[in-house]
């Protein structure tokens, strides 16, 4: 057994994401991302003296649907606490929080199960509420602070140390982070720091019960830094003990060039946060018929949407998770069958997975800038099943509706890209390829089988290449016959 | 030109200039005449807004030649140096904030604008509101009116001395402990700290927020009732204030008290307390019964915990509430070489030692280890204490007690002993932690002639009955109101 082998990582993740206010947590300020530095702010934002914070009521509503959709208990009563330290993108020297009596307890996320296995679950201790802070600007010989982002609403779920390895934590954020987009609480968004995560990460002995000692990891600005700085993580602590040194409580910083993490000095983080209740807000009462409300308006969230392309449409767990990983593309889709006449949901499911995606992902813009109307491309696949346009036209229809806009009918018309499914017309062309070929016609019914190909061919040609290759067939098949 | 104008109250002021006898603009000008004659012994403001104080009484005096002005319009006020007032500087009496122009005005500020009162200028104060004589300001003593070698009480000295010697018609205080009761009682002036919630906070620099609450010095109760009033009323800015509507507390003023049963803590009359002022309590209380009340001994048995305990939670708060001065954004800041020295030297500097002894002892009581025995101790002590005044409130209206235990103490006299300085809250610090409205009517003198004040406390919400008993103490004629020595 390696060294690896003999141990276990234990991990628990703290994410920060922001919510999808138009406003901030506790004034009227914008929480737009990009403005100039410094545009979005007010007294209260700023920490000015004699400001106080008003609680901005739909940051609740948000925070209530994600505590709901990862089955969290939602408190009746919980309030705000003051968590005490000083850094100058904080503006008043706290930063208004939960600490007891968070707004969600428990609860869990499900991670989507690998092929034939059964789905994991990591629980959650909490989420709460709390205000973020502004951002630091190092120049080489001063240091500025931009206070657009102090006060935008933040969202903190912290999970048990349910997580055993790099890629569960990877899966994990990735389900949540899902889940949140799904749910339209927050857009989630590493890049921006939208959706932020520290990690706190531990090894034990393979079976032993008690935990090891922890260090906390941060500073990791994408999934796969938070995979690579745990990963490293494990490793280094699991040769410290190896060597028969002790793992030291500490917080780390991932350093995304170097691949690795290195021990902040004990003293930026010895802190000793000093909570207590905040004076300035009343507690938050929830009402039953609130959190009814907003669990009723809750849309179906990814885990289900999964389970039904896969029970009811017979879709692959590839197909399913390509189709669900983005609830616009998900949502595409489910638009698409609705198209009347379509009846093929895996075909729908094919053209959504091959030509859609490739033209989003050619382009690199949401998919309503670059694709077709979900129906319009709903009502082409049904002309498709139902054999009015043939699959290649359906391609060259669909490739030209990106461009124009237009619609499947008006499009398909254009390019006359339609079949000829007029059986008079194609019973006449058959008639008169009949008539032009007796040789053929005689050899045909004496047994060469292999001839019917060649009145196929002949009588699309005769049809310009537009008729209908089922009803030809059909046709031929009983005139031949004859 | 000097008239006496400066003399009149609030709502004499406001006959005349709705009648045009007088205009804000020669109400102002008195003012700041009687201002330049006694400022230079008093002390009491740390900023004059001459300029703009007269272009407020050139608007007022236009909006009462066109009728309808409100009860202020026009009013000379002055404020104290914790309310934010747009484009004037704010300094809380300290150094961290001597250059603090605030771009946005208080709510109460605000509401007093709008109804076209006139701001003579910013008061001192005790250092962030921190202090019972307004020794601990930054910019040096206010002196008592009446005897201008002892204190004018604190923290909000300057108001209750500009009120008690003419300098304004009324002012503005803020009483997170007694900072308005105790220096109007010092001073020989009317003062009232409202029930907490009934005006807003927003704009008022933050001592000890779940106890900070705003409220008038006025040289009558009449004039107390029209400035709260105007001050009272809930604001969006501020999620604690209540929404509850504000009565006509000039109406309430009925001169009625008959029938009236006057609660006495016995837990107040204590060693301690200088037999003058108990004499003069006792008096009132006889005079009280004369009139119709009914006086009725009641107990209030977690007193003398409270002291403990608003030392723990106005401390608290105030470590957190003063974290904001960093020398980040605004304020003073030292140059140093790094970011924990640009905190360490700018509060070093910045702060008094008064406020960072409080700041030292909030943090200790918050600190992990220490936050069950003293921060969590003492809310539960909180909770105590409102539960003896609702108990109390069975048995009676309203409460009768001292403002202090002593008249104005002498300048110096108790800077080196912060235990003793703690003290002179004794009587009014409870009413803080329970919440409860609190009024100081002067009630006579004693044998140096420095002024007493008479508390009377009531139920959450119960000031138009305070009001109502003050007034009619202040018309039985029984406190005839004496001239300031300058």
């Amino acid at each position: 057994m390696t060294a690896t082998e003999k141990y276990e990582a234990v991990i628990g993740l703290e994410v920060h994401t922001h919510l999808l206010t138009r406003s901030k947590i506790f004034c009227g300020c914008s929480t737009g991302f990009g403005a100039p530095p410094n545009h979005n702010v007010c007294p209260v934002c700023m920490g000015m003296p004699g400001v106080l914070p008003v609680f901005n009521r739909r940051v609740l509503d948000l925070a209530i649907r994600a505590g709901l959709a990862a089955h969290c208990e939602i408190a009746a009563h919980s309030i705000f606490a003051r968590k005490n330290y000083f850094y100058p993108d904080l503006p008043k020297g706290y930063q208004i929080s939960q600490y007891e009596l968070p707004l969600c307890k428990g609860g869990y996320i499900e991670l989507p199960a690998a092929d034939g296995e059964r789905p994991r679950r990591v629980n959650l201790v909490r989420i709460h509420l709390e205000e973020d802070a502004g951002k630091n600007l190092h120049g080489i010989d001063s240091s500025l602070v931009d206070f657009n982002r102090s006060g935008v609403p933040l969202l903190e779920i912290v999970s048990e140390p349910d997580i055993r390895s790099p890629e569960e934590a990877g899966a994990y954020l990735r389900e949540l982070r899902l889940m949140l987009r799904y749910l339209e609480v927050s857009n989630a968004n590493m890049e921006e720091g939208s959706f932020r995560c520290d990690a706190n990460v531990s090894v034990r002995l393979r079976g032993a019960t008690e935990l090891g000692v922890k260090t906390e990891v941060k500073n990791m600005n994408s999934f796969k830094n938070v995979e690579k700085a745990i990963a490293h993580e494990i490793e280094r602590q699991i040769a410290v003990l190896e060597s028969g040194g002790r793992v030291v409580q500490e917080t780390h910083l991932w350093d995304p060039e170097r691949e690795e993490t290195r021990p902040m000095r004990s003293k930026e983080f010895a802190h000793d946060y000093r909570y207590f209740p905040e004076p300035d807000l009343p507690p938050l009462k929830v009402s039953r018929e609130q959190v009814d409300e907003i669990r009723a308006a809750i849309p179906e969230l990814p885990a289900a949407r999964r389970a039904r392309y896969l029970r009811d449409f017979g879709l692959s767990q590839y197909e399913t998770d390509v189709l669900t990983q983005e609830r616009e593309l998900s949502d595409y889709f489910e638009e698409v069958i609705k198209a009347p006449g379509l009846s093929n949901r895996k075909a729908a499911a094919n053209w959504v997975m091959t030509e859609v995606l490739r033209v989003v992902r050619e382009s690199v813009k949401p998919i309503a800038e670059v694709a077709p109307r979900a129906a319009e491309v709903g009502s082409l696949l049904a002309m498709v099943e139902k054999g009015a346009i043939s699959l290649n036209a359906g391609k060259t229809a669909f490739a030209a509706m990106c461009k124009s806009g237009k619609s499947a009918s008006a499009t398909v018309a254009e390019l006359g890209l339609a079949q000829v499914s007029d059986q008079d017309a194609i019973a006449a062309a058959c008639d008169r390829v009949i008539a032009a070929n007796p040789d053929k016609v005689a050899e045909y019914r004496a047994g060469r089988d292999k001839l019917f190909g060649f009145f196929v061919g002949a009588v699309m040609k005769a049809m310009g290449g537009k008729a209908n290759p089922k009803i030809i067939n059909e046709t031929l098949k009983s005139k031949l016959a004859g | 030109m000097t008239s006496d104008l400066y003399k009149l109250t609030v709502s004499e002021a406001r006959a005349k200039l709705r009648a045009r006898d007088v205009s804000a603009i020669e109400l102002t000008h008195a003012c700041f005449d009687r201002i330049a004659a006694v400022e230079p012994r008093l002390h009491a403001f740390l900023t004059m807004c001459e300029r703009e104080a007269l272009a407020q009484a050139e608007d007022a005096d236009r909006r009462l030649g066109a009728g309808q002005a409100p009860a202020l319009c026009g009013i000379p006020l002055a404020i104290k140096d914790i309310f934010a007032t747009r484009g004037v500087r704010t300094t809380c009496a300290s150094r961290i904030l001597e250059n603090f122009v605030p771009p946005f005005d208080a709510t109460v500020i605000a509401k007093l604008r709008a109804d076209g009162a006139v701001f003579l200028g910013k008061t001192n104060m005790d250092e962030f509101a921190m202090g019972s004589s307004t020794e601990n300001s930054a910019f040096g003593p206010t002196a008592n009116p009446y005897d201008l070698g002892r204190v004018a009480g604190g923290s909000s000295g300057g108001s209750a001395a500009a009120v008690a010697a003419d300098e304004c018609l009324a002012a503005l205080g803020t009483d997170t402990g007694g900072s308005i009761r105790e220096p109007a009682s010092f001073c020989g002036v009317v003062g009232i700290k409202p029930t907490y919630s009934r005006v807003s906070r927003y704009g008022v620099v933050a001592y000890a927020s779940s106890l900070d609450q705003v409220g008038p010095f006025a040289k009558t109760v009449r004039d107390a009732a029209i400035l709260l009033g105007a001050l009272a009323g809930v604001d969006p800015r501020d999620s604690t204030c209540s929404a509850r509507l504000v009565p006509d507390y000039e109406q309430s003023l009925t001169g009625e008290v008959k029938g009236l049963r006057l609660g006495v803590p016995k837990e107040f009359f204590v060693e301690g307390m200088e037999r003058e002022v108990e004499d003069a309590i006792r008096a009132a209380l006889k005079r009280f019964e004369a009139m119709g009340a009914r006086a009725v001994e009641i107990s209030l048995p977690h007193t003398e915990y409270a002291i403990g305990a608003y030392y723990l939670i106005a401390t608290a708060e105030a470590s957190a509430n003063l974290a904001r001065y960093d020398g980040i954004r605004y304020g003073l800041r030292a140059e140093a070489a790094t970011l924990g020295e640009v905190y360490n030297l700018s509060r070093a500097q910045g702060f008094g030692a008064e406020v960072k002894r409080r700041i030292m002892l909030g943090t200790f009581a918050l600190s992990t280890g220490y936050y069950d025995a003293y921060y969590l101790k003492a809310q539960k002590v909180r909770t105590l204490i409102r539960r003896d005044f609702e108990q109390a409130f069975e048995r009676c209206d309203l409460i009768v007690t001292p403002t202090a235990p002593t008249t104005a103490f002498k300048l110096g006299e108790k800077t080196a002993d912060p235990l003793q300085m703690y003290l002179s809250d004794i009587f009014t610090i409870s009413v803080n932690l329970a919440g409860l409205p609190g009024l100081v009517v002067p009630c006579g003198y004693d044998s140096l002639n420095l002024p007493i004040g008479l508390q009377l406390i009531g139920p959450p919400f119960g000031e138009e009955t305070i009001l109502r008993v003050g007034d009619a103490y202040e018309r039985s004629g029984a406190f005839k109101r004496r001239p300031p020595l300058v």
